[in-house]
């Protein structure tokens, strides 16, 4: 059960009354809710992992979305390891992921 | 930041926090409210401020939110969102030091009273392939649909026990979700002995109501659900492409994009950990929590705990245990009399009492089984230092029986996280190979920062912290 490249994402399913803004996620713009987190333009676009684990460099992904588990790890406008899941987006903030830039 | 103090600093701006610091503030007192997230609301009033939500027929809590919401912004509360408490502890004159992080910067924030309502994490559900992508906590999507209106996409499978597994469940068919399978670990055997609890949880027919109106929502949506479920693993290779799982000794498997996993939630007790809060093990709801009165007064002066962080009792009840709080703190720095806040906690105990005899009977049915708690030798237990709890079972075996040893021993709770992943499991794996019960193994100790922080930031930080107080052996 060997996987090629991975292709799991969210889709919008409730249409927001609030602006949308534009966000990059490794280099390709999404338009995201200008109340989305960071975490949520990552799920959106699917840049699944978004971080490879320190120890063994296992693939990871947004587990808990509330800041517990620090797996939804991002590097956002340039400062490393950040909790994307407590980041709001702005627009033309550039996210990038494990999946973005491999190793 | 230099010599501001003020009455009251209340931790997290879920019910219990946005109840408590508006009715501190409407009281007289000076209230900061201190939030990680970027709106206010918790998890359960997450996004309560905007988006019109979910279109279910089972959201009593937006109205709550809602009010709770209002109250707070007609206060004089300072809300103060996106805002990490990485410490909190008593300074040379008693009153309390709070370490934030905010935007990048650190603060100290010096307080008379705080407030600890940092309600609950979901109980880790350690199984074979729970770290692959598309594997996530159930309360993790219902978040991203309620805050954002976000579903995962292609074919779901939720596994676990618990109310809140059949509320998302619900939650995510009413937006179109492709839910393929709900696999209830809860035992055999469990309905027959919550059944001595039911008489008391009578009293609260409503939540009644709602749970079998829960329960019977998978069938109104056409998922299907497996119960008794013994044994669950996510398959799949860079990320999770399906679940297999066991049920009357036979497995079967479907494929799938996401794996939505849930077991129950207990009291977050990283900050009460630290602020050195004496805790007490609930036997009932399996976990522990800091020892609090009826005003939710820990055992450190001055140092409150509100809402689930002080015990599993829903976003309901914990509105009403912040009110309680905000007037025993208001009684103690003097602006009501004792006899005051007496008469008002009246209604919130009145409130609160179907709330709690309700508890009981969901706590004893949905008590996380054995099997989910003790994963295999060869699965992770902790998720940041990637240690199995075959690891763990080998650190006991090699003289390691505090909780302590087997965490520097292994760095177990040592990580990013600060053990809030891992912090059910560890103890039961060593409680289990030492043949002792969890209770007696106790919970990790706490640390200055309760979360990482860079050392660059820090060292902006001009004053120098006291040592936390010293911590009781739970």
């Amino acid at each position: 059960m060997s996987q090629e490249s991975l292709d799991i994402r969210f889709r919008r399913a409730v249409r927001r009354a609030t602006g949308e803004v534009t966000v990059e996620v490794d280099g390709r713009p999404i338009a995201v809710g200008e109340e989305d987190t960071a975490a949520a333009a990552i799920l959106l676009a699917g840049a699944l992992p978004n971080r490879l684990s320190a120890v063994s460099g296992s693939p990871r992904a947004p587990y808990c979305m509330m800041g517990a588990c620090f797996e939804c790890l991002a590097e956002i406008d340039g400062v490393p390891l950040q909790q994307a899941c407590l980041v709001q987006v702005a627009d033309g903030m550039r996210i990038r992921t494990a999946k973005g830039s491999p190793t | 930041m230099s010599g501001e103090t003020i009455d009251l600093a209340v931790v997290g701006a879920g019910p219990a926090g946005m109840a408590a610091a508006a009715t501190a503030a409407d009281l007289g007192l000076d209230v900061r409210l201190l939030d990680e997230q970027p709106w206010p609301g918790g998890q359960i009033h997450r996004g309560v401020d905007r988006l019109a939500g979910p279109k279910t027929t089972d959201d009593p809590d937006r109205a709550a939110g809602r009010a709770l919401l209002h109250a707070l912004r007609q206060s004089k509360a300072d809300y103060r969102p996106r805002t990490c408490v990485w410490h909190v502890g008593p300074g040379d004159d008693g009153v309390f030091e709070l370490g934030l992080r905010c935007d990048g910067a650190v603060a100290l924030l010096r307080a008379r009273h705080v407030l600890l309502a940092t309600g609950s994490v979901e109980r880790a559900m350690p199984i074979p392939g729970w770290t692959l992508p598309g594997v996530m906590t159930a309360g993790a999507a219902q978040s991203m649909l309620k805050a954002s209106g976000l579903c995962p996409e292609g074919p779901i499978v939720m596994a676990g026990s618990g109310p809140l597994l059949y509320l998302c469940a619900d939650q995510l068919a009413a937006v179109g979700a492709d839910i393929r399978a709900l696999l209830d670990t809860t035992p055999r055997g469990r309905y027959f002995r919550a059944l001595r609890d039911l008489p008391a949880a009578l009293r609260a027919p409503a939540v009644l109501r709602r749970g079998l109106g829960l329960l019977r929502a998978p069938a109104r949506r056409g998922i299907p659900v497996h119960r008794h479920v013994e044994a669950v693993e996510a398959v799949g290779d860079l990320g999770v492409t399906g679940v297999r799982w066991r049920r009357g000794g036979r497995w079967d498997q479907t494929d799938c994009d996401h794996l939505l996993l849930h077991q129950g939630v207990q009291p977050h007790i990283n900050l009460p950990r630290l602020a050195g809060c004496a805790m007490e093990w609930d036997d009932v709801q399996h976990c522990w929590k800091p020892e609090t009165d009826d005003w939710g007064r820990s055992t450190v002066p001055g140092c409150w705990v509100a809402g689930d962080g002080a015990g599993i009792a829903g976003g309901e009840a914990a509105s009403d245990f912040g009110r309680l709080a905000a007037l025993g703190v208001a009684a103690d720095l003097g602006a009501l009399t004792r006899e005051e806040a007496g008469r008002r906690a009246t209604s919130h105990n009145r409130a609160l009492a179907p709330l709690l005899a309700v508890r009981p009977f969901l706590d004893n049915l949905y008590r996380p089984d054995r099997a989910f708690m003790l994963p295999a030798d060869g699965t992770l237990a902790c998720r940041c230092e990637e240690m199995t709890a075959g690891d763990i079972r080998k650190a006991v075996a090699d003289g390691c029986h505090a909780i302590e040893a087997v965490k520097q021993y292994t760095r177990c709770g040592m990580g990013a996280c600060q053990g809030r992943m891992c912090g059910s499991t560890v103890p039961e794996v060593i409680a289990d190979a030492r043949g002792v019960p969890v209770s007696a193994v106790g919970t990790y100790s706490q640390r200055t920062p309760v979360k990482p922080l860079p050392l660059t930031e820090l060292a902006k930080l001009d004053t120098v912290l006291n040592p936390p107080s010293t911590e009781t052996a739970a």
